[in-house]
């Protein structure tokens, strides 16, 4: 099981654009790296990151092998009303990390 | 007359006292400074979750947890500033990595985890955390024997570059040495998150890198050598705050 922080602000005021920050545990294995015995280490990467505010979707990235173990993404978005943030890892081995957050706008 | 009296009182200054105690933090980039700064973008704090996962987590024969001995794991606040500690059970100084081995084997009664394993640096990162901001305690009486045995092991050549520790951190911080700038090396942020590594790591996986580095045979994780170079980095660094889990390049 993947540890996961997810960073929403707590005090939103209507209309206010605010940051999410995100951070998941994950090796990010390249596919390019051997083992000492020689053989490839297979890829297994977080290859998409979905979030989704009350089921539209408002942000997605897709993750590339050059980057880092414990991949860090933050982004905007504009609070219009309160819900709940959902949020989607998938990774090469066909897991996906689901976690929810909620946004309380005032 | 006052002038030459100034000019006189720094010629006969020691060296460290020109050169204030700095944390190589100092010599981060901006970003990076920041990255540590920020517990929502310090990748660190996903092992200070998984330690506190592991502090109520019951475990061994005993069927105990962590936290079932020493309640919230606040209550160990100041405890990682003097560790490598004495530990007067076993009449030797530990690491605060082998005390947690050793709370585990006596009083959890369960197989201790390795060092430099997940676990056990989640929590000792945990501990850390608790003493964050509070700056790092000089040694005991009961240490000083083995803080000496630490400086003799800085002080020592070693390796086909024949370098002691010293002639780096003492005689040339603050040069470059390739890209980088040579720190004085003060352990205050362990364990820490480096991002070369893309891992959590104690101050001896750092250690075994710059012996590496001058190619020498690194001592094994937990070994005497290790400890008492700990101990000594430890005083050396005293009075400087504690940044556990730091974040360096």
């Amino acid at each position: 099981m993947a540890s996961v922080l997810i960073n929403v602000p707590k005090l939103v005021r209507k209309g206010e654009t605010i940051e999410i920050k995100t951070l998941i545990s994950h090796p990010m294995e390249t596919g390019f790296r051997s083992a000492s015995d020689g053989k490839l280490i297979p890829r297994d990467i977080i290859h998409r990151f979905v979030c989704t505010f009350e089921g539209t979707e408002i942000f997605f990235a897709d993750l590339f092998p050059a980057i880092s173990a414990n991949p860090f993404i933050a982004f905007t978005m504009r609070a219009e009303r309160s819900g709940t943030l959902t949020f989607r890892w998938l990774d090469d081995k066909g897991g996906a990390q689901v976690e929810t957050a909620r946004l309380d706008v005032q | 007359m006052k002038r030459w009296i100034a000019a006189i009182c720094l010629l006969a200054m020691p060296a460290w006292a020109q050169a204030p105690k700095i944390s190589s933090f100092e010599l981060m980039k901006p970003e990076t400074q920041a990255m540590q700064r920020d517990d929502a973008s310090n990748p660190a704090m996903l092992w200070i979750a998984e330690g506190r996962q592991l502090w109520s987590q019951k475990a061994g024969a005993s069927n105990q947890s962590c936290a079932d001995c020493h309640g919230d794991v606040a209550s160990l606040r100041s405890v990682a500033l003097r560790f490598p500690a004495f530990n007067a059970a076993q009449g030797n100084v530990v690491t605060l990595d082998q005390q947690i081995q050793i709370c585990r084997t006596q009083a959890q009664k369960a197989e201790p985890w390795a060092l430099e394993t997940r676990p056990l640096l989640a929590l000792s990162a945990l501990i850390g955390l608790q003493s964050r901001g509070l700056p790092l305690q000089s040694v005991t009486a009961a240490e000083v024997a083995t803080v000496e045995q630490g400086r003799a092991l800085f002080m020592e050549r070693r390796g086909q570059m024949n370098l002691s520790c010293a002639q780096c951190h003492d005689d040339h911080d603050g040069k470059s040495l390739g890209g980088a700038t040579i720190p004085q090396g003060h352990p205050t942020g362990y364990p820490l998150y480096r991002l070369e590594w893309q891992d959590l790591g104690s101050v001896e996986r750092r250690l075994r890198n710059c012996m590496v580095g001058v190619r020498s045979e690194p001592y094994a994780y937990g070994s005497p050598e290790m400890v008492a170079l700990e101990t000594f980095l430890r005083d050396r660094a005293a009075g400087l705050p504690l940044e556990t889990p730091a974040v360096r390049p």
